[in-house]
Protein backbone atom coordinates (compact mmCIF):
# COMPACT_ATOMS: atom_id res chain seq x y z
CA UNK A 1 0.00 0.00 0.00
CA UNK A 2 1.15 3.36 -0.93
CA UNK A 3 0.51 4.56 2.82
CA UNK A 4 3.29 2.03 4.18
CA UNK A 5 6.02 4.14 2.34
CA UNK A 6 4.29 7.71 4.53
CA UNK A 7 7.99 7.29 6.50
CA UNK A 8 10.17 6.45 3.78
CA UNK A 9 8.74 10.42 2.10
CA UNK A 10 9.31 11.75 5.86
CA UNK A 11 13.16 10.13 5.75
CA UNK A 12 13.72 11.59 2.16
CA UNK A 13 12.42 15.08 3.13
CA UNK A 14 14.33 14.90 6.52
CA UNK A 15 17.86 14.04 5.07
CA UNK A 16 16.76 17.05 2.02
CA UNK A 17 16.60 19.38 4.91
CA UNK A 18 19.19 18.44 6.63
CA UNK A 19 21.84 18.60 3.50
CA UNK A 20 21.12 22.18 2.64
CA UNK A 21 21.31 22.81 6.75
CA UNK A 22 24.53 21.18 7.06
CA UNK A 23 26.15 22.76 4.32
CA UNK A 24 24.26 26.22 4.29
CA UNK A 25 24.38 27.21 8.18
CA UNK A 26 28.24 27.34 8.34
CA UNK A 27 28.53 28.71 4.63
CA UNK A 28 26.39 31.91 6.89
CA UNK A 29 27.87 31.72 10.30
CA UNK A 30 31.60 30.01 10.16
CA UNK A 31 34.59 32.35 9.95
CA UNK A 32 36.04 32.55 6.53
CA UNK A 33 40.04 31.90 7.04
CA UNK A 34 41.20 30.12 4.52
CA UNK A 35 45.06 29.21 4.44
CA UNK A 36 46.52 26.35 2.69
CA UNK A 37 46.26 23.61 4.75
CA UNK A 38 42.67 24.24 4.85
CA UNK A 39 42.16 23.94 1.18
CA UNK A 40 43.18 20.48 1.19
CA UNK A 41 40.73 18.03 0.46
CA UNK A 42 41.38 15.70 3.72
CA UNK A 43 42.56 17.54 6.74
CA UNK A 44 45.61 15.65 8.06
CA UNK A 45 45.55 13.17 5.26
CA UNK A 46 47.58 11.72 2.51
CA UNK A 47 49.05 15.30 0.92
CA UNK A 48 47.58 14.97 -2.43
CA UNK A 49 50.38 14.94 -5.27
CA UNK A 50 48.19 15.15 -8.47
CA UNK A 51 45.10 16.75 -10.07
CA UNK A 52 42.32 13.96 -9.24
CA UNK A 53 40.86 14.93 -12.74
CA UNK A 54 42.64 12.84 -14.95
CA UNK A 55 42.01 10.17 -16.73
CA UNK A 56 41.25 7.01 -14.75
CA UNK A 57 42.24 3.30 -15.55
CA UNK A 58 39.76 1.31 -17.63
CA UNK A 59 39.86 -1.20 -15.07
CA UNK A 60 37.27 0.55 -13.02
CA UNK A 61 34.66 -0.29 -16.13
CA UNK A 62 35.55 -3.21 -15.78
CA UNK A 63 34.79 -3.44 -12.30
CA UNK A 64 31.32 -1.69 -12.66
CA UNK A 65 30.38 -3.46 -15.79
CA UNK A 66 30.88 -7.30 -13.58
CA UNK A 67 29.20 -5.73 -10.89
CA UNK A 68 26.17 -5.06 -12.85
CA UNK A 69 25.89 -8.18 -13.92
CA UNK A 70 26.47 -9.93 -10.72
CA UNK A 71 23.90 -7.06 -9.72
CA UNK A 72 21.09 -8.01 -12.35
CA UNK A 73 21.57 -12.06 -11.41
CA UNK A 74 20.58 -10.96 -7.74
CA UNK A 75 17.71 -9.41 -8.89
CA UNK A 76 16.68 -12.41 -9.95
CA UNK A 77 16.86 -14.55 -7.22
CA UNK A 78 14.27 -12.67 -5.19
CA UNK A 79 11.12 -13.79 -6.94
CA UNK A 80 12.93 -16.77 -7.26
CA UNK A 81 12.73 -17.24 -3.63
CA UNK A 82 9.58 -16.17 -3.14
CA UNK A 83 8.49 -18.73 -5.77
CA UNK A 84 10.01 -21.32 -3.46
CA UNK A 85 7.17 -21.44 -1.29
CA UNK A 86 3.97 -22.02 -3.58
CA UNK A 87 6.22 -24.48 -5.31
CA UNK A 88 8.01 -26.76 -2.20
CA UNK A 89 5.53 -30.25 -2.89
CA UNK A 90 6.07 -32.98 -4.71
CA UNK A 91 7.80 -32.05 -8.38
CA UNK A 92 7.69 -28.46 -7.91
CA UNK A 93 10.46 -28.11 -6.21
CA UNK A 94 12.50 -29.39 -8.76
CA UNK A 95 10.64 -27.57 -11.33
CA UNK A 96 11.88 -24.41 -9.17
CA UNK A 97 15.71 -25.69 -8.59
CA UNK A 98 16.61 -27.00 -11.98
CA UNK A 99 16.34 -23.74 -13.72
CA UNK A 100 17.94 -21.85 -11.33
CA UNK A 101 20.71 -24.31 -11.50
CA UNK A 102 20.81 -23.80 -14.75
CA UNK A 103 21.23 -19.97 -14.71
CA UNK A 104 23.48 -19.71 -11.97
CA UNK A 105 26.06 -22.67 -13.74
CA UNK A 106 25.85 -20.44 -16.46
CA UNK A 107 26.69 -17.30 -14.75
CA UNK A 108 28.97 -19.31 -12.82
CA UNK A 109 30.92 -20.36 -15.66
CA UNK A 110 31.14 -16.80 -16.85
CA UNK A 111 32.74 -16.17 -12.91
CA UNK A 112 35.57 -18.63 -14.52
CA UNK A 113 35.97 -17.68 -17.24
CA UNK A 114 36.75 -14.07 -15.67
CA UNK A 115 38.79 -15.50 -13.09
CA UNK A 116 41.14 -17.27 -15.46
CA UNK A 117 41.45 -14.40 -17.39
CA UNK A 118 42.69 -12.13 -14.36
CA UNK A 119 39.80 -9.74 -14.36
CA UNK A 120 39.60 -10.15 -10.70
CA UNK A 121 43.43 -9.07 -10.05
CA UNK A 122 43.68 -5.68 -9.76
CA UNK A 123 47.49 -5.09 -10.46
CA UNK B 1 -23.42 31.87 -7.72
CA UNK B 2 -22.36 32.39 -11.96
CA UNK B 3 -21.04 29.64 -13.96
CA UNK B 4 -17.64 29.44 -14.19
CA UNK B 5 -16.54 28.54 -18.29
CA UNK B 6 -13.68 26.34 -17.10
CA UNK B 7 -14.83 24.33 -14.23
CA UNK B 8 -12.32 24.43 -11.59
CA UNK B 9 -10.42 21.07 -11.19
CA UNK B 10 -10.41 19.18 -8.11
CA UNK B 11 -7.81 19.70 -6.05
CA UNK B 12 -4.71 17.20 -5.95
CA UNK B 13 -5.15 14.18 -3.66
CA UNK B 14 -2.00 13.08 -1.81
CA UNK B 15 -1.23 10.37 -3.65
CA UNK B 16 -1.23 12.85 -7.06
CA UNK B 17 1.03 15.49 -5.02
CA UNK B 18 3.44 12.94 -4.28
CA UNK B 19 3.53 11.28 -8.12
CA UNK B 20 3.45 15.39 -9.20
CA UNK B 21 6.77 16.13 -6.95
CA UNK B 22 8.48 12.76 -8.06
CA UNK B 23 7.52 13.81 -12.04
CA UNK B 24 8.52 17.46 -11.53
CA UNK B 25 12.47 15.57 -9.84
CA UNK B 26 12.44 13.38 -13.10
CA UNK B 27 11.76 16.00 -15.41
CA UNK B 28 14.11 18.16 -13.90
CA UNK B 29 16.97 15.14 -13.73
CA UNK B 30 16.34 14.56 -17.12
CA UNK B 31 16.93 18.26 -18.44
CA UNK B 32 19.92 18.38 -16.79
CA UNK B 33 20.96 15.00 -18.73
CA UNK B 34 20.68 17.25 -22.12
CA UNK B 35 21.59 20.70 -20.85
CA UNK B 36 24.11 20.88 -17.95
CA UNK B 37 27.57 22.07 -19.82
CA UNK B 38 29.74 19.99 -17.59
CA UNK B 39 29.56 16.29 -19.23
CA UNK B 40 29.81 14.89 -15.10
CA UNK B 41 26.74 16.79 -14.44
CA UNK B 42 25.12 14.84 -17.23
CA UNK B 43 26.05 12.14 -15.69
CA UNK B 44 24.80 13.39 -12.15
CA UNK B 45 21.42 14.48 -13.71
CA UNK B 46 20.64 10.98 -14.94
CA UNK B 47 21.13 9.66 -11.64
CA UNK B 48 18.56 12.03 -10.25
CA UNK B 49 16.32 11.16 -13.12
CA UNK B 50 16.97 7.26 -12.59
CA UNK B 51 16.02 7.67 -9.09
CA UNK B 52 12.35 9.94 -10.09
CA UNK B 53 11.84 6.50 -12.34
CA UNK B 54 12.10 4.13 -8.94
CA UNK B 55 9.66 6.65 -7.25
CA UNK B 56 6.96 6.59 -9.91
CA UNK B 57 7.31 2.68 -10.03
CA UNK B 58 6.69 2.87 -5.94
CA UNK B 59 3.98 5.42 -6.49
CA UNK B 60 2.23 2.69 -8.91
CA UNK B 61 2.61 0.15 -6.36
CA UNK B 62 4.77 -1.94 -8.70
CA UNK B 63 7.39 -2.31 -5.50
CA UNK B 64 9.33 -4.89 -7.22
CA UNK B 65 10.48 -3.10 -10.34
CA UNK B 66 11.12 0.11 -7.85
CA UNK B 67 13.90 -1.98 -6.17
CA UNK B 68 15.28 -3.32 -9.18
CA UNK B 69 15.04 0.19 -10.16
CA UNK B 70 17.34 1.16 -7.61
CA UNK B 71 19.77 -1.62 -7.35
CA UNK B 72 20.42 -1.57 -10.88
CA UNK B 73 19.95 1.55 -12.56
CA UNK B 74 20.94 4.29 -10.13
CA UNK B 75 23.14 1.51 -8.23
CA UNK B 76 25.13 0.08 -10.94
CA UNK B 77 24.40 1.61 -14.59
CA UNK B 78 24.93 5.47 -12.84
CA UNK B 79 28.35 3.94 -11.51
CA UNK B 80 29.36 2.71 -14.60
CA UNK B 81 28.29 5.72 -17.18
CA UNK B 82 30.28 7.72 -14.62
CA UNK B 83 33.65 5.34 -14.59
CA UNK B 84 33.11 6.02 -18.67
CA UNK B 85 33.19 9.55 -18.17
CA UNK B 86 36.27 9.10 -15.90
CA UNK B 87 38.09 7.05 -18.19
CA UNK B 88 37.57 9.40 -21.49
CA UNK B 89 40.52 11.71 -22.17
CA UNK B 90 39.30 15.50 -22.05
CA UNK B 91 36.00 14.60 -20.40
CA UNK B 92 37.00 15.74 -17.11
CA UNK B 93 38.22 18.96 -17.89
CA UNK B 94 35.50 21.83 -17.92
CA UNK B 95 32.49 22.91 -19.72
CA UNK B 96 31.61 21.15 -23.02
CA UNK B 97 29.01 22.22 -25.91
CA UNK B 98 26.11 20.18 -25.46
CA UNK B 99 25.55 21.32 -29.36
CA UNK B 100 27.57 20.34 -32.23
CA UNK B 101 26.78 19.78 -36.10
CA UNK B 102 24.53 17.06 -35.72
CA UNK B 103 22.08 19.14 -32.86
CA UNK B 104 19.40 19.96 -36.01
CA UNK B 105 19.31 15.88 -37.09
CA UNK B 106 19.02 15.14 -33.56
CA UNK B 107 16.09 17.15 -32.62
CA UNK B 108 14.16 16.25 -35.56
CA UNK B 109 14.62 12.34 -34.52
CA UNK B 110 13.75 13.03 -30.93
CA UNK B 111 10.88 15.29 -31.95
CA UNK B 112 9.81 12.42 -34.16
CA UNK B 113 10.54 10.03 -31.65
CA UNK B 114 8.42 11.52 -29.21
CA UNK B 115 5.55 12.39 -31.76
CA UNK B 116 4.86 8.87 -32.64
CA UNK B 117 5.23 7.57 -28.67
CA UNK B 118 2.82 9.88 -27.48
CA UNK B 119 0.56 8.80 -30.29
CA UNK B 120 0.78 5.44 -29.37
CA UNK B 121 0.31 5.87 -25.61
CA UNK B 122 -2.34 7.66 -26.47
CA UNK B 123 -3.97 5.44 -28.49
CA UNK B 124 -3.65 2.58 -26.70
CA UNK B 125 -6.31 0.84 -24.55
CA UNK B 126 -5.10 0.87 -20.48
CA UNK B 127 -6.52 -1.86 -18.90
CA UNK B 128 -7.22 -1.33 -14.88
CA UNK B 129 -6.69 -3.67 -12.32
CA UNK B 130 -10.28 -4.93 -11.23
CA UNK B 131 -9.29 -5.06 -7.38
CA UNK B 132 -6.25 -2.83 -5.78
CA UNK B 133 -3.06 -5.30 -5.05
CA UNK B 134 -2.95 -6.02 -1.01
CA UNK B 135 -0.26 -8.43 -0.92
CA UNK B 136 3.19 -7.59 -2.85
CA UNK B 137 4.32 -10.42 -1.50
CA UNK B 138 2.07 -12.46 -4.05
CA UNK B 139 3.05 -10.72 -6.71
CA UNK B 140 6.88 -11.53 -6.46
CA UNK B 141 6.54 -14.97 -6.25
CA UNK B 142 4.24 -15.22 -8.66
CA UNK B 143 6.80 -13.90 -10.99
CA UNK B 144 9.41 -15.98 -9.60
CA UNK B 145 6.81 -18.89 -10.13
CA UNK B 146 6.81 -17.66 -13.86
CA UNK B 147 10.76 -17.43 -14.39
CA UNK B 148 10.86 -20.63 -13.86
CA UNK B 149 7.72 -22.13 -15.53
CA UNK B 150 6.34 -20.01 -18.12
CA UNK B 151 9.54 -18.06 -19.26
CA UNK B 152 12.29 -20.69 -18.41
CA UNK B 153 13.20 -19.97 -21.89
CA UNK B 154 13.68 -16.38 -21.86
CA UNK B 155 14.92 -16.65 -17.91
CA UNK B 156 17.71 -18.89 -19.73
CA UNK B 157 18.48 -16.83 -22.17
CA UNK B 158 18.64 -13.92 -19.90
CA UNK B 159 21.94 -15.77 -18.32
CA UNK B 160 23.33 -16.42 -21.30
CA UNK B 161 23.00 -12.23 -22.33
CA UNK B 162 24.67 -11.95 -19.52
CA UNK B 163 27.65 -14.21 -20.01
CA UNK B 164 27.67 -12.44 -23.36
CA UNK B 165 28.02 -8.90 -21.69
CA UNK B 166 30.70 -10.71 -18.98
CA UNK B 167 33.03 -11.97 -22.01
CA UNK B 168 32.55 -9.13 -23.78
CA UNK B 169 33.56 -6.76 -20.81
CA UNK B 170 36.67 -8.74 -20.10
CA UNK B 171 37.59 -8.79 -23.78
CA UNK B 172 37.13 -5.19 -24.46
CA UNK B 173 38.66 -3.59 -20.88
CA UNK B 174 41.24 -6.18 -20.64
CA UNK B 175 44.71 -4.89 -20.83
CA UNK B 176 47.04 -6.47 -23.67
CA UNK B 177 50.03 -7.52 -22.57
Amino acid sequence: MAQDYFPLLVFIVVSIVFAFIAIGLPSILGPRRKNQQKQEPYESGIIPFQDARRRFPIKYYLVAMLFILFDIEVIFLYPWAGALLPLRDGYGIWLALVPMGVFLFILIAGLVYEWSKGALEWE
Amino acid sequence: MPELPIPIPPLPTLHESVFMAIALLTVVGAFLVVAARNLFHNALGLALTFFGVAGVYFVAEAEFVGVAQVLVYVGAISTLITFAIMLTRGMMYGATSPLNRQAGTAAIIAATVFVVMAGLLGSLPWPVAEEPIVDGQIVIANLGVGFVTEFVVAFLLLAVLLLVALAGAIVLAQDRK
